[in-house]
């Protein structure tokens, strides 16, 4: 088994269209959780509040500087994540196409590597 | 849509099909067979035509494939006119999902899987595939047997339940309690098998573990009422968090003293300890005294700074509830560490005197421990060897007689 990340991926539009039928959303978001509860595999799942109301600290200049949100160039907010356990890459792909996401949002689907994985620098 | 793509649908959806066929026709032996047709025809028809919808498609594939084997059954044929008819009404297969009667199609199907009637093989073999989804081969990989020795033994136990007339049915509710115990003991061994191959070079399988893992999960999701489910959660999550540090880069052994606790799985501690939380609302169980024990090694900085007195305790309460001697042999090791080798000694020679334990390699490696550690070496020295001998894992043995080789 190895542990994915869902992480999603909404666009301003998509967002938008997602709050204009929220109750519907959070209903069969509910009900998709459920399922991947009852499969076994899922860690943890969890929706981030409005990118509007997050910061940014940026690390180009000297000293950190905090910015208030939303994120300059990047046209995709993050929106929520699940963490996964599953035996395969394409078994995480697999849940990913089952999220009810919204029209134009992305699913982007990324590995964790074990904690054996992890390179270790006092050995 | 490669092999990869059609098995990561069969694994999501492998339970449910086999359960909903099971209680579409009544038979499920025929159920099993009509799934496993399904998948191999969408192996070799998804890389050509992608079906739009691969859950529904498989659905109603095994589906039909199930039809044309009670259509070959001629003495069936009254009771297929009734599925034809069925099947004319309700042709589209998600149409109407009721997530209550797949709740009780999936528990249904563990209780089948796990069932009294089957040998302890034939439960684990039958429930790493028909609820686990797992194939004739990755069965006998996991347990080290030939493929057709699982074939067989799925088949022997398709046979004996349908042969025993077992429904395909939730139990009633004064039977459940008693069969679940069936069904937390088959995950366990699965999940032991995986933790500590009983044989063979490898010290650990851990795909193994991590499907009894999440069959766990399914069963706590699917039974959240029932504390002993939790217990074995937390017990199976507490043990796989230690899985990183147990072994070396060579797969060999790491004894929890010489652990690297900072490699623990800290996610997975803190899954078990929800899970431990669950289970103690009205006493802990067997599953659940052994999670607590876990978990107080979970919570400890070293084997020094572990509560050994806590372990004690929870030791004598496991044997109890759980009377065993690989229980009292554990209760040595921690009454070893909390009050010193000769106390447990005593409790080790008890153990051989009574002849609980005969022909397993662990009660001469606990002795020549405690012998070890009182000086008294050569026969400290006498009894790892002797365990070394015993034992079947060939990693655990080569650090049995390297200990034996460092008394002399």
């Amino acid at each position: 088994m190895s542990k994915y990340l869902l992480i999603m991926r909404g666009t301003d539009e998509s967002n938008a269209a997602m709050m204009a039928n929220i109750d519907e959303m959070m209903a069969t978001t509910r009900q998709f959780i459920e399922e991947m509860v009852k499969a076994g595999v899922l860690l943890a799942a969890e929706g981030l509040d409005d990118p509007g109301k997050g910061v940014v600290v940026d690390f180009s200049g000297e000293t950190p500087v905090v910015t208030d949100g939303p994120y300059g160039e990047t046209k995709e907010l993050f929106g929520g994540f699940f963490l996964l356990d599953v035996a395969s890459k394409q078994e995480a792909v697999e849940w990913a196409k089952r999220v009810p996401a919204a029209p134009g949002s992305k699913i982007e689907v990324r590995r964790v590597p074990g904690s054996d994985e992890v390179p270790q620098v006092d050995e | 849509m490669g092999t990869a793509d059609v098995e990561a649908v069969w694994r999501i959806e492998s339970a449910r099909i086999v359960a909903a066929l099971s209680r579409f026709t009544g038979d499920f032996g025929l159920a099993e067979d009509a799934a496993q047709e399904a998948v191999a025809e969408a192996l070799v028809s998804w890389p050509l035509v992608p079906p739009e919808n691969p859950a529904g498609w498989l659905m109603a594939t095994a589906r039909r494939r199930a039809i044309d084997a009670i259509r070959r059954r001629t003495a069936l044929q009254d009771r297929y006119a009734l599925l034809a008819a069925d099947l004319a009404v309700d042709s589209a297969v998600d149409d109407n999902i009721d997530p209550d009667k797949i709740d009780d199609d999936v528990l249904a199907l563990m209780f089948v899987s796990c069932h009294p009637v089957l040998s302890p093989e034939a439960r684990v073999a039958l429930t790493l595939r028909v609820v686990g989804g797992l194939s004739s081969e990755e069965i006998a990989r996991a347990f080290l047997v030939p493929v057709p020795t699982v074939q067989a033994r799925i088949t022997r136990g398709k046979k004996t339940i349908a042969a025993a007339g077992v429904p395909f049915e939730l139990p009633p509710a004064a039977e459940r309690r008693e069969r679940l115990g069936g069904v937390l003991s088959v995950i366990y061994v699965i999940f032991t098998e995986g933790s500590t191959a009983t044989s063979g070079d490898r010290l650990l399988r851990p795909d193994v573990a991590y499907e009894a893992i999440r069959l766990a999960r399914t069963l706590a999701a699917l039974q959240p009422a029932e504390p002993e489910v939790h217990g074995l959660l937390a017990l199976c999550e507490l043990t796989a968090a230690r899985f990183p540090a147990r072994t070396g880069p060579d797969g060999s052994p790491i004894l929890l003293e010489d652990q690297d606790r900072r490699r623990w799985d800290f996610s997975a501690i803190h899954r078990g300890l929800a899970a431990l939380a669950k289970a103690s609302t009205r006493g802990l169980g067997p599953y659940g005294l052994q999670a607590a024990i876990a978990a107080t090694h979970a919570s400890a900085p070293s084997v020094e700074a572990t509560d050994w007195d806590r372990i004690v305790v929870l030791y004598e309460a496991l044997g109890r509830v759980a009377p065993s001697p690989v229980v009292e042999l554990n209760r040595a090791v921690a009454v070893a560490m909390a009050s010193g080798p000769a106390q447990a000694l005593a409790i080790v020679d008890e153990l051989i005197a009574s002849d609980r334990l005969p022909g397993s390699h662990l009660v001469p490696t606990v002795r020549g421990e405690l012998l070890t550690r009182l000086g008294r070496r050569p026969e400290a020295r006498a009894e790892l060897e002797l365990a070394a001998r015993l034992c079947a894992n060939q990693h655990e043995r080569s650090v049995l007689l390297r200990k034996a080789a460092a008394l002399s």
